[in-house]
């Protein structure tokens, strides 16, 4: 097999790649997007195999590739198995675990690549080449723990609350100038592994670290962040490997999880920076945003039923508190009645609700909501004013006018979803307490704003059942 | 507590404090409540209706007012016709009246009552904050008499609310000014608005021109910097100088519409004149003038209350019964407004109640507290309704994140180039290659990228997620090496690599399988 075939082939995996991600432009080519990725990632994995044979019959026979097989058998099995398992609710946890073993998969190539040499290598181009397995190894080594703590804190094993150590940013300025000072002994002595080892470690401090010190709100810009991560991780790969393919493939990853960390940050109006230092959603937040005072109007799973059938015009508010009560397939079945009885439904999804981008539309589908009625917070901003009822459903911050209204607000400038413009908001909620950022919601008092307390998958089957009758 | 239910007495009133439906949720408080025949009868409730809804039908009036423990009413105390004395000496001690009193007008009548020694709680004097607005029977009575107005205005007009081009011609729509947009003014614009009518609407409160316009009605402004705010949601009396420029906004207006609804009403003040004799000349023949305002003297000059009179060629109607014109309606508002109440001071569902006078809403309705008069309620200090203010700002949110200036922009992006330029001098050229194919990948995973659906960015996700398991190829490279510490690790990798690529695939395309359009 020539290099010229390998190439050709690695280039159309690299343009199927980049197929898969355009197919996702829109819902009806996404299915086909998909395909074109597992074409190009067959085709990637086939034609390294075959070279790699090619090369043993050359250099004669070796055991280790027929070990490959029965790997792969294994690694695919587990794979689909846990694909095949896993809750649509889930889809965080999973995807926090899969960039884990993106950046362990880094490491690890990384320190075999040390191990099996460069004698290649001289002067400048050595140099590079070790600094890109010291660069391969680092952002894998962070991003595996960092992706580790995400994946414990949104699975509740690790508290959502952000850790804050007293001299956070000093312990990260340390660790980087350890980072840096490891990396130059890396480069110059002959033996760097102990460099490459203790930097190791330091990375993998640095990843949990950094996680910790971010809380539950801030979580979809977590994952986005570490999907951006893995890919950058995987590009360095690729230049410790100078292996094109590699290169193009991670650069596509990091930037979609680049720009994905970006539209999160921008739907809460905060500084990328300032999700990094961490410290969201603490006590203190709640100082200097005013605390409202007033009477909020209870209201019953029945009455709520009598309003939505009197309501010609509906939008329904999903957050993540139907993620948690797992009320998405009742929420689809009350919008099927409400349907079937000529009304207007449509979902609102707020960027950040939930805890990963596009959370919300997921468990939708999963729920059999038809697309076409599922918006986006930009789109149906401007349709609160014509709308008789908002169901809101376990959101808060979300939703919250103080983002707009209240300068000193510590969510103030965060985009939101203007449901106070209809004729009467119905909240979903389990009782009075503030979301992640910790912030009073005077929504909850306005004087059209009705509170349906409970837990949300109960209020919603008896509104369900209400409606039924 | 035994409640009971007298029928009205007063002229022409049809409605009744409560209907069946709030006899039964006032049975669930634990009250036991007795009616007297016939009392619902002009509202549509007949005897049977109450009866089966719980409550005993008592012939008597005399037993009704006196063996209750609370009277429930509509209108204030009046001498009985049947009976031949006044209700008041039917009320006593240890009873409660809950009913319309206006105190202001009717001090003889505070003070007959103050001397039985019981309590009256008057209707009209729950205070305007936002917790006791489900016990606001003005507000409710308000809605009724705006929607009223636009009724009777229909029935006197003689051409329709609705622009229609017909195989007979094109008929024009109906132009109706609404004077004051308060509960009343608000229910007249729904209303004539939903007839078909061009809705116009002036009110001395700048504030409510949001409220006017969210309905579609064109909110008239004037151009006077001056706020008619007055405490607790109401009016109050403007400066002459406005008073002059609203006055030629009105005589304009007079001769453009057809309907005129007035609904100007500033507390304990008579009616201001808004409509003068020469504006109504100035009208179109035909053209009609409700005036809310009536029983307070009337915001027209011609207004003759309770009466519908043609002036000027312009129908007057100057009903002051408005929600009685509506009795079922009326009736359930109302009794909803009372039972509301009442559950406010039945804390414990048992059937009893207590006037709590450290409770703004009840201190205020109290009038006469077991034979004291308590009328005037002393002002609300923290009445200020702090939520309210959140509603009207929804300017553009101001980004913290500041697009990258354009000066600092074009200086990094030149350290940038001059940090390639000194990389190219020492790096092979290899090593600059594989630079450029990152570099360009980048650029086109950023537009690719931003062209996802923002409802795909957890299949996006996923789908990354697997295509980043093309790690797995650099771990097959690696495999081959004679290392074998070198190839357990290159294993290790592969394996992992292959759980993603296995795994992300295969959940996006489950994921994938749901985004469906339509129902299933």
């Amino acid at each position: 097999m020539s290099s010229g075939i390998v190439t050709g082939s690695y280039i159309i995996a690299a343009v199927m790649f980049i197929f898969s991600l355009g197919g996702l432009s829109h819902p009806k080519t996404a299915r086909r997007g998909n395909f074109y990725g597992i074409v190009g990632m067959v085709i990637a994995i086939a034609v390294t195999i075959s070279l790699m044979a090619q090369q043993q019959q050359l250099l004669g026979e070796s055991a280790n590739l027929k070990l490959l097989a029965p790997v792969m058998l294994v690694g695919a099995l587990i794979g689909l198995t846990v694909a095949y398992r896993v809750q649509m609710t889930e889809m965080p946890e999973l995807v926090a675990v899969l960039h884990s073993f993106v950046g362990m998969a880094a490491v690890l190539i990384g320190f075999a690549t040390y191990l099996g040499g460069s004698d290649e290598y001289v002067g400048v181009a050595k140099v590079i080449h070790e600094v890109e397995i010291y660069i391969g190894v680092l952002i894998g080594a962070v991003t595996f723990s960092g992706s580790v703590i995400a994946f414990g804190k949104l699975k509740g094993m690790i508290s959502g609350k952000p850790l804050l150590l007293p001299a956070r940013h000093w312990i990260n300025l340390g660790l980087g100038i350890a980072g840096v000072y490891l990396g130059v002994e890396f480069v110059s002595t002959t033996d760097g592994m102990y460099s490459l080892l203790i930097m190791t470690v330091i990375a993998l401090v640095f990843g949990v670290h950094m996680v910790m010190a971010i809380g539950g709100a801030d979580m979809p810009v977590v994952v986005s962040m570490l999907n951006s991560y893995s890919g950058w991780a995987a590009a360095a790969t690729g230049f410790m490997l100078s292996n094109d393919l590699l290169i193009v493939t991670g650069a596509l990853v990091g930037s979609s999880g680049a720009i994905l960390s970006y539209i999160m940050c921008r739907a809460m109006n905060r500084n990328f920076i300032s999700v990094i230092a961490g410290g969201f959603g603490t006590g203190s937040s709640s100082v200097g945003s005013a605390t409202y005072e007033g009477e909020v109007n209870e209201i019953l799973s029945n009455e709520t039923a009598d309003i939505l059938r009197e309501a010609g015009r509906v939008i329904i508010v999903p957050g993540y508190g139907m993620a948690v009560a797992q009320a998405q397939n009742t929420v689809s079945e009350i919008s099927n009645i409400l349907n079937d009885a000529k009304k207007d439904v449509r979902f609102a999804i707020h960027p950040v609700a939930g805890r990963m981008p596009g959370h919300m539309n997921v468990l939708l589908a999963e729920a059999r909501v038809s697309y076409d009625v599922v918006f986006e917070m930009d789109e149906i901003n401007g349709e609160f004013t014509d709308t008789d009822v908002v169901l809101v459903i376990g959101a808060n911050d979300i939703v919250n006018p103080s983002a707009l209204s209240e300068p000193e607000s510590p969510i103030a400038g965060m985009p939101v979803l203007e449901v106070w413009n209809a004729s009467t908001v119905v909240v979903l909620k389990r009782g009075m307490a503030s979301g992640y950022a910790g912030v009073d919601n005077p929504l909850f008092f306005n004087e059209n704003t009705r509170m349906l307390f409970g837990d949300a998958k109960q209020s919603l089957d008896s509104i369900l059942n209400e409606l039924s009758r | 507590m035994k409640i009971g239910i007298p029928s009205e007495v007063h002229g022409n009133e049809r409605r009744v404090a409560i209907t069946p439906d709030i006899v039964e949720q006032l049975i669930e408080l634990g009250f036991e409540i007795v009616v007297e025949s016939g009392a619902g009868e002009k509202a549509s409730f007949s005897d049977i209706s109450y009866a089966s809804a719980g409550a005993k039908i008592s012939e008597d009036t005399r037993s009704v007012w006196e063996d209750a423990d609370i009277i429930l009413k509509v209108r204030a105390p009046e001498r009985h016709p049947g009976l031949g004395l006044h209700e008041a000496e039917l009320f006593g001690k240890g009873q409660t009246l809950i009913c319309f009193i206006w105190p202001a007008q009717n001090e003889g009548l505070i003070k007959m009552l103050s001397e039985t020694g019981g309590s009256v709680l008057a209707m009209d004097c729950i205070p305007r904050i936002s917790r006791a607005q489900k016990m606001d029977a003005l507000s409710s009575m308000a809605n009724i008499a705006g929607y009223r107005a636009i009724i009777e205005a229909a029935g006197q007009f003689g051409r329709f609310f609705t622009g229609q081009i017909t195989a007979a011609g094109k008929v024009p729509p109906a132009k109706v000014l609404v004077i004051g947009a308060g509960v009343a003014g608000l229910a007249a614009i729904g209303s004539a608005k939903s007839l078909g009518a061009i809705v116009r609407a002036f009110d001395t409160r700048p504030e409510v021109k949001e409220q006017v316009e969210s309905m579609n009605a064109e909110f008239l402004l004037l151009e006077f910097e001056e706020d008619g705010s007055g405490s607790g949601g109401y009016a109050k009396t403007m400066s002459p100088e406005f008073i002059r420029a609203e006055m030629e906004l009105f005589a304009e207006q007079a001769k453009e519409v057809d309907i005129i609804v007035t609904t100007a009403l500033i507390p304990g003040k008579p009616a201001p004149k808004l409509i003068t004799v020469d504006m109504v000349k100035s009208m179109k023949a035909g053209s009609i003038i409700v005036d809310l305002a009536a029983e307070q003297g009337g915001n027209c000059e011609l207004t003759s209350p309770d009466e519908i009179v043609v002036k000027e060629e312009v129908t007057i109607i100057g009903y002051t019964d408005l929600p009685s014109r509506l009795p079922a309606q009326a009736s359930q508002l109302y009794g909803t407004n009372l039972k509301h109440l009442l559950s406010e001071m039945c804390a414990n569902n048992d059937g009893r109640i207590s006037l709590d006078m450290e409770d703004d809403a009840i201190r205020g309705a109290t009038v006469v507290h077991a034979g004291e008069v308590t009328w005037p309620a002393p002002p609300i200090a923290t009445a200020a309704p702090t939520p309210k203010k959140a509603v009207e700002v929804s300017s553009e949110p101001t980004p913290v994140a500041k697009e990258g200036g354009g000066f600092v922009g074009m200086l990094g992006f030149g350290f940038v180039g001059v940090g390639l330029l000194l990389l190219a001098r020492v790096a092979p050229p290899d090593f600059m290659s594989h630079l450029t194919v990152f570099v360009l990948a980048c650029f086109v995973g950023y537009q690719v990228v931003w062209n996802v659906t923002p409802a795909l960015h957890t299949p996006l996700m996923s789908v990354t997620n697997a295509i980043s398991g093309i790690i797995v190829i650099g771990a097959i490279l690696q495999i081959p090496s004679g290392n074998s510490l070198v190839a357990l690790l290159a294993s290790i990798a592969v394996l992992i690599a292959t759980i993603n690529i296995a795994g992300g695939f295969y959940v996006t395309q489950r994921m994938l399988r749901m985004f469906q359009k339509g129902k299933s």
